[in-house]
């Protein structure tokens, strides 16, 4: 009897542990007026935003922080038990994906529908975009002129051998810029582009800031980031020797993509996620409210609210806004083709 | 008395006891199973599709980088090892813990911070490029060599530390008598340290074989795609739940052959080290520039495997702490910490208690060489799940789990068993880490004979009164000991933290690894720091539980 109390104990105990922390997240739930967040933006920078939300509304902000595709991935694991709110994520494509597949409930918000352009939030409210990032060319100067630049397509030209830095197809930057290739040229004239890049042997990096930091550094001549990673660098080094091209300005328009939200199908805290959303597209907006967008040299979805500074310098450009409602059934085909051909 | 089926307490060696025991096993086995239960529904489209495209790659790079790092570690494991234990030179006593520490850095952290100072836009090639030219051509540190070198320098404690008690454990007299047959050091290290201690080598090579296939995060910063990458990218950036598991499931085999070749190594250590008892050997004294060189080399390996590291990530966590704007950071951090901590303190309680159990059940009693049959068994079922990649452990717990979270909706209406409630992580932690829980203890319930056990029942002490007189207090160092290991590889764990995390629950190790495969290298390195100051200690212990020469035990961690 005494033998199988000695080994019932530890059992026992480690039982009682965990069902402790099963308990320690609803216990939270009852207690204050709160918001769940899954989060795939750049950490840091939200979380000053999401503290003055906090402080302007009472609402507390819980973040869950992982890459695009894992969010979704466990938005759909987990189904209608989800505790997520608000699935803030950083690709338009995914956010198409999981309001197709249910997990996104449509939102009738007066604020929302007024400062969100309709080409920037789904007709069926159940996603919005907050914040727009443009993926295009960056160049050292020292070694390229910009008129030697003109496309993405143009990069797949034999003289951009070995000069190339690109961010892995692992990315969800990287698919959504493939998905809108796709939506323009087709996927034929598609591969051909791509098979033509990675025959240029480009240096794989898995970071924007590095590929800016690499091209500074002298080893790769151009390469491909978002445009807030050189206003970033710029902010703090306005001598920083990358400059910025607009991408085919001549056709279609640089790419474009945007972190944007939306409200999750059986959001346990709805009213405070709506009450989040309209904050963010709103006060959340103001360059005073760091980091988003402001802070992070992105720009407003917000067309009433001013960009930063530093934005001023890149100038005026065309955004290809009639590829963004591609990105998301293209997204598959885009990462199959990334794989055929070869890209890391 | 029956001496063979009776155990201590009068009853049959087979028994509800047994039972219990392989309990354990079976749960650290099931996620296992269901994961090789995917052969039983072969999707003949994914592999095709996975073969004309990452495949091949995935296999060549897994293959390299196991041959790299193995090869890697063992050379500079056994050298460093056999100079601590053959020579004596000025700094050597110190030169022996010292060379533990690069074991507290984990490869996602070392990675990260190799990458920002020696890659193409890092002060080191920069400056060379200041010396020689903008044109010096150095070879691409992004590369499979690159991740070779990381994951060497965080790996070769293993074997430095399983080769350093075998070469300590080696008989003099076998020594002396090569010496009397007038062969030279170099020699009796290649004939006779080298293959005396070939057991201890191989089991330290296959702790490092496991951790290479476990690793992810080293391999990403370097563009080496392999198979643990393979399973993570296929399952969260293609979102391909099947083809991931079946991945897993060819990742898995692959770490079955290390457990098993090691194994078949390992089984000849009796036969060699029989009579291996006698006097220590006497250490060979250095002098002059050989006393130098002896200290200067392995102190040069050290700067690179942790002074530099540490000094970076010190000087990035002061440059951070200084300019962050108050608050955000030190309310951030300190709730990672909070998390981090409960998480590890957690797991490394229930690994503990289940090994205990585990261990208790199939302690040595009445028959000793049937109980250690079954304990070698049922440890080596354990060990299976320290073999496999958190990245494989996490879905192999998900595809376990996720039925039964249905079910339990339906009773509950709420608690998501997955996501919402650390269950299935604490599930996917003992999984992976109750082969090391379980060697520790074990080991120190070895010390408790059955005859004290016996002779204190006769005495007429009652079954409580043993185990808290007789088990404890001698146990109690190795349960301390397991407990600490546990929290420590939980501490630092990447992987099975990522992907099984609750809601909310940010840990240490995931912030680090996030920010710094953005490049938020100075944001990174308070956590990142945190995590490798909190490892030193416990890498510490690990040399001092080695010296016991606990490195012949089945299972045994070290």
């Amino acid at each position: 009897m005494n033998r199988r109390k000695f080994l019932l104990t530890p059992i026992a105990g480690a039982l009682a542990v965990a069902s402790l922390s099963l308990m320690q997240p609803t216990a939270t739930v009852a207690q204050t007026k709160i918001v769940n967040v899954y989060s795939a933006r750049h950490y840091g920078a939200l979380e000053k935003v999401f503290a003055e939300f906090t402080r302007e509304t009472g609402i507390q902000v819980r973040l869950s922080n992982a890459s695009t595709q894992a969010l979704l991935e466990r938005l759909r694991a987990e189904g209608p038990q989800t505790p997520a709110d608000v699935f803030f994520v950083i690709d338009v494509g995914t956010l198409q994906i999981a309001a197709k597949e249910g997990l996104l409930q449509p939102i009738q918000s007066d604020v929302l529908k007024t400062v969100i352009p309709a080409e920037l939030r789904d007709p069926e409210g159940r996603w919005y975009a907050l914040s727009l990032r443009y993926r295009t060319l960056m160049y050292n100067p020292a070694k390229v002129k910009p008129e030697e630049l003109s496309t993405y397509e143009a990069l797949a030209d034999r003289k951009w051998r070995g000069r190339l830095c690109m961010r892995p197809a692992t990315h969800i930057y990287t698919v959504s810029l493939v998905a809108s290739m796709i939506a323009n040229n087709g996927e034929q004239q598609t591969e051909r582009v791509l098979r033509g890049w990675v025959a240029n042997r480009p240096t794989f990096i898995d970071s924007d800031t590095r590929i800016l930091e690499t091209i500074a550094a002298g080893k790769c001549d151009v390469g491909i980031t978002n445009h807030y990673y050189l206003g970033n660098k710029l902010k703090s080094d306005p001598n920083f020797p990358v400059k910025l091209f607009w991408a085919n300005q001549a056709d279609r328009g640089v790419q474009v993509n945007f972190s944007g939200a939306g409200v999750t199908a059986n959001a346990p805290n709805r009213e405070n996620a709506i009450r989040l959303l309209e904050w963010l597209a709103t006060r959340g907006q103001d360059p005073g409210v760091a980091g988003l967008p402001g802070g992070n040299s992105e720009y407003p979805a917000n067309p009433s609210v001013q960009p930063a500074e530093v934005l001023k310098g890149f100038g005026t450009f065309k955004a290809d806004l009639a590829s963004l409602p591609q990105y998301g059934p293209l997204q598959a085909q885009a990462i199959k083709l990334l794989e055929r051909v070869g890209y890391k | 008395m029956g001496r063979v089926a009776i155990d201590s307490w009068g009853r049959p060696a087979f028994n509800a006891g047994s039972l219990a025991a392989a309990l354990p096993a079976l749960l650290v086995l099931l996620p296992l199973i269901g994961l090789a239960l995917t052969w039983l529904r072969l999707d003949g489209e994914i592999w095709s599709h996975l073969w004309s495209t990452l495949l091949p790659e995935m296999l060549l790079n897994t293959v390299l980088l196991m041959l790299g790092v193995g090869a890697t570690t063992l050379a500079i494991g056994a050298s460093l090892a056999w100079l601590v234990t053959t020579y004596a030179f000025p700094g050597a006593r110190l030169l022996e813990w010292l060379l533990v520490l690069p074991i507290a850095i984990p490869g996602y952290i070392l990675g990260y911070v190799a990458m920002s100072l020696f890659d193409y836009a890092g002060p080191f090639q920069t400056q060379l490029r200041a010396w020689f030219g903008p044109d010096l051509e150095l070879p691409e540190f992004r590369s499979l060599p690159g991740a070779i070198f990381v994951l060497s320098l965080t790996l070769y404690p293993y074997v430095y530390l399983l080769a350093r008690a075998a070469f300590r454990d080696q008989s003099a007299m076998q020594r002396d008598a090569a010496r009397a047959a007038g062969l030279g050091n170099r020699v009796i290290f290649w004939r006779v340290a080298l293959p005396l201690a070939r057991p201890s080598l191989a089991a330290g090579v296959a702790l490092v074989l496991m951790e290479t296939l476990t690793d992810f995060a080293v391999v990403r910063y370097f563009n080496v795609v392999t198979l643990s990458e393979g399973v993570v990218r296929l399952w969260v950036v293609q979102m391909d739940r099947d083809a991931a598991v079946q991945l897993a499931s060819l990742l898995m085999l692959i770490a079955l052959g290390v457990v098993l070749a090691e194994r078949r190594l390992r089984s000849h250590a009796r036969y060699y080290q029989l009579g291996s008892q006698s006097r220590p050997i006497a250490p060979i004294r250095l002098h002059g520039w050989r006393a130098v060189a002896a200290l200067v080399g392995p102190l040069a390996l050290l700067f690179v495997a942790f002074g530099l590291p540490v000094a970076q990530l010190v000087q990035w966590a002061i440059a951070e702490v200084t300019s962050a704007e108050p608050g955000t950071l030190d309310a951030v951090f300190g709730q990672y910490l909070f998390n981090t901590l409960t998480l590890s303190l957690g797991a490394a309680l229930i690994v503990v208690a289940v090994a205990l159990a585990m261990a208790y059940a199939v302690r040595p009693r009445g028959s000793r060489a049937e109980a250690q049959a079954g304990t070698r068994f049922l440890a080596r079922l354990a060990t299976l799940g320290y073999a496999m990649p958190g990245a494989v452990v996490a879905l192999g717990v998900l595809l376990l789990l996720a039925p039964l979270n249905e079910t339990v909706l339906g009773w509950t209406g709420g608690a998501v068993l997955l996501s919402a409630s650390a269950f299935g992580l604490m599930y996917a932690y003992l999984v992976r880490f109750l082969a090391i829980g379980f060697s520790g203890v074990e080991a120190s319930l070895e010390k408790v004979t059955p005859n004290m056990e016996m002779a204190a029942r006769s005495l007429g002490a009652a079954p409580a009164r043993v185990l808290t007189r007789i088990h404890l207090p001698l146990v109690r160092t190795g349960v301390l000991a397991a407990l600490l290991l546990v929290f420590v590889d939980t501490l630092k764990e990447l992987p099975v933290t990522m992907f099984l995390r609750p809601f909310g629950m940010e840990t240490l190790s995931v912030w680090t690894y996030m920010l710094a495969s953005e490049s938020a290298w100075q944001a990174a390195a308070l956590p990142a720091l945190t995590i490798v100051l909190a490892s030193v200690g416990p890498a510490l212990l690990l040399i001092h539980l080695s010296r016991a020469g606990a490195h012949s035990g089945e299972g045994t961690y070290l």
